[in-house]
């Protein structure tokens, strides 16, 4: 009764095209940003913030990221975890080596790099197609894991091989609590989730989609496969190498090549699949699922156990983690094959007739 | 020269045993158009089988005889493994019949996690030993012609000879017998080969039993030489560019494909890696996987992939 476009007339393209034509989503979308920015640092403890929400806004950046090219233009890629990596190493070595370096522009350089470097293991997409191609974007990942281990540039000769930033800091205004780390974030995805829902909208995504669907059939009606899936590469890991920025500088504040490792690649794989494929909503769903699974599962097996006065140890608890979220990806995967996302749309379709049946 | 002959040999038994994880690949994605990533686990879960009931066996039963602990404990893993297979059947692919190949993948991955838990929720997480009686003493060869010979782990010998006479099994039974020619069938096409009355169910499970065998030997031959612990579900991805190389649908190129990335791998180690910082071993399969996919996207054997608008 309440979500429904009776009456909503639109009277020119403009408002016909826009990204909410529905005035209940935009009024919600409005809320919804309002309410993580000025809500949700009101209700959550610091905990909170570093565990999940921090983590969860980042990873649905990289999960946006990646879902432009595995989503949108249909070239699965495992070398997620790189780019991230590319981004977070040279955005690294523009504050380091250079005198008084914006935070906001070596984050963004750091993106340029990843594009780079994505578009250069980008290329073998031109030929190589499906399963093939996944496996060949494990050369990205294998290869730039050894790179930033072995070759002390990147590094900056740091004697451990970790690297670290301090005294982040935005025009004057430090990032430091994790109030300021949340809104920093918070700020980077809102701005790029808009900017990926546009791009899709427009005439690449659109190309994206058609190579997708089937690129011989789109290489006739006059699509450029190399144009198409080169910009795919670029747009998505520009994004992903922002988020490996943000995930080094903002969340770890000092890491090694470890953490962008192939299984942080998986982890993202997962919540694109599990948010479902092709679906900016999508992206947040998946991310927000994969962030809270391992802390809530933490939490409820001790407790469980508990309850049945059997004392788990914590190797147990790993193992049956991993149990456990191997049996959920699976269950996922049969009970509903496009992800979360789907069932947000159904439930939109729903409530757009409820309470009529049809 | 003796240095480089012993890199070579090195690099042949390495990949020998590649071919054999490689191998467990290319029969699941032949019959099934799964490309099952959790052939890594399987190896795993396999050799911590093995390992553990070649100890608890002899407990249980009381007797003390080495052969018949280990025979025994085969068995017992192989039947671990056939009703893994069952339940994968069951469980996870039946119900995922006509889903895209990315889908399927991300059910293998969901797979290997599980195994992975599974495995070491029951059987311990420590590192075993498993002892089938590879002789571990090295050998020289050729010691008239060079000065120090070449040095030849005898066990490496006795795992390349294994590995040769599996996937000569395997050829046999493909070639020869009618469950055999009804894997092949299942292969070429799912629907034609049901329409003559080849249920699928049944041959999906014998494939991954198979596949289950091969990573059962795999995971014997890999744990007596490394022991068994959890970085041999990692072999898989060691694995996963030889599939690529030699194409994903050849049985005959997995083990080609094993044995050049093998040979590549310590060659490249010892003569490029030097220079550049070492630990490219890594990648070097990988990379060199991608070149040759720029050249044959079908990988060295595989089919010619033909698009159909």
């Amino acid at each position: 009764m309440l979500y429904r476009e009776n009456g909503q007339f639109k009277t020119s393209y403009r408002s016909d095209q826009q990204v909410f034509p529905i005035a209940q989503d935009r009024i919600a979308i409005w809320l919804l940003v309002a309410f993580a920015a000025i809500g949700v640092p009101l209700l959550v403890d610091e905990y909170l913030f570093r565990a999940i929400l921090i983590p969860f806004l980042i990873l649905s950046l990289a999960a946006l990221g990646l879902n432009i090219l595995v989503g949108y233009c249909g070239q699965i890629s495992l070398g997620t975890g790189a780019f991230m990596a590319v981004g977070a190493y040279a955005a690294y070595n523009f504050m380091v080596r250079i005198e008084g370096m914006p935070l906001l522009a070596a984050l963004l350089l750091g993106g340029v790099c990843a594009t780079v470097v994505g578009v250069l293991f980008g290329i073998p997409s031109l030929r190589i197609k499906g399963l093939y191609l996944a496996v060949a974007t494990l050369a990205a990942q294998f290869f730039v894991d050894w790179a930033f281990l072995r070759i002390k540039w990147f590094t900056n000769y740091s004697s451990s091989g970790s690297v670290s930033v301090a005294n982040l800091n935005v025009f004057g205004i430090p990032i430091d609590t994790p109030h300021a780390k949340y809104l920093f974030c918070l700020g980077f995805l809102v701005v790029f989730a808009l900017a990926a829902k546009n791009l899709v909208r427009s005439h690449i995504g659109r190309e994206w989609m058609a190579i997708r669907d089937m690129d011989v059939a789109a290489a006739v009606i006059g699509i450029r496969p190399v144009y198409a899936k080169l910009t795919a590469f670029a747009v998505s890991s520009f994004i992903v190498g922002v988020s490996g920025a943000l995930w080094g500088f903002v969340h770890l504040g000092s890491w090694e090549p470890a953490a962008f490792s192939i299984d942080r690649s998986f982890q993202l794989l997962f919540m694109i699949i599990i948010g479902g494929l092709g679906s900016i909503m999508g992206s947040f769903f998946g991310a927000a699922f994969i962030v809270m699974l391992p802390v809530f599962l933490n939490q409820a097996l001790p407790a469980l156990g508990g309850l049945v006065g059997v004392n788990i140890d914590t190797a147990t608890i790993a193992h049956a983690e991993l149990m456990i979220f191997g049996a959920l990806i699976v269950f996922f995967l049969i009970v509903e094959p496009h992800g979360l996302a789907r069932l947000w749309s159904i439930g939109k379709e729903k409530m757009r007739l409820w309470p009529f049946p049809h | 020269m003796g240095p480089f002959l012993e890199t070579l040999l090195g690099g042949l038994m390495t990949g020998m045993l590649y071919s054999l994880v490689a191998l467990g690949f290319v029969l699941i994605f032949k019959a099934s158009g799964v490309f099952n990533f959790a052939q890594g686990a399987m190896v795993l879960f396999a050799a911590l089988a093995m390992a553990r009931f070649a100890t608890w066996i002899p407990q249980w039963l009381g007797f003390d005889n080495k052969l018949l602990a280990n025979v025994l404990a085969f068995a017992a893993a192989m039947a671990l493994m056939v009703a893994v297979a069952w339940l994968v059947e069951r469980l996870v692919l039946g119900k995922l019949v006509n889903q895209e190949g990315i889908t399927l993948l991300m059910a293998t991955l969901g797979i290997a996690y599980f195994m992975d838990g599974a495995g070491q929720t029951l059987f311990g997480s420590d590192i075993y030993k498993i002892d089938v009686g590879l002789p571990k003493d090295p050998i020289f060869l050729l010691e008239s012609t060079f000065s120090g010979g070449i040095l030849v782990n005898k066990e490496d010998l006795y795992a390349a000879a294994i590995a040769a006479t599996l996937v000569a099994l395997l050829s046999l039974f493909f070639q020869k017998t009618a469950t055999g020619r009804a894997l092949r069938a299942v292969a070429d096409d799912h629907q034609a080969a049901q329409s003559i009355g080849i249920p699928l169910n049944r041959i999906w499970v014998i494939v991954w039993s198979v596949a289950g065998f091969v990573a059962l030997v795999a995971g014997v031959i890999w744990g007596s030489k490394l022991g068994v612990q959890f970085s041999l579900s990692l072999v898989a991805l060691k694995a996963l560019p030889v599939v690529i190389l030699g194409g994903l649908t050849s049985v005959p190129g997995a083990i080609i494909g094993g044995l050049i990335i093998g040979v590549g791998e310590k060659l490249s180690e010892v003569y490029i890696g030097s220079q550049i910082g070492g630990g490219i071993e890594i990648w070097f399969g990988y990379v060199l996987v991608l070149f040759v996919l720029l050249v044959r996207p079908q990988g060295l054997f595989g089919e010619k992939i033909i698009d159909r608008v």
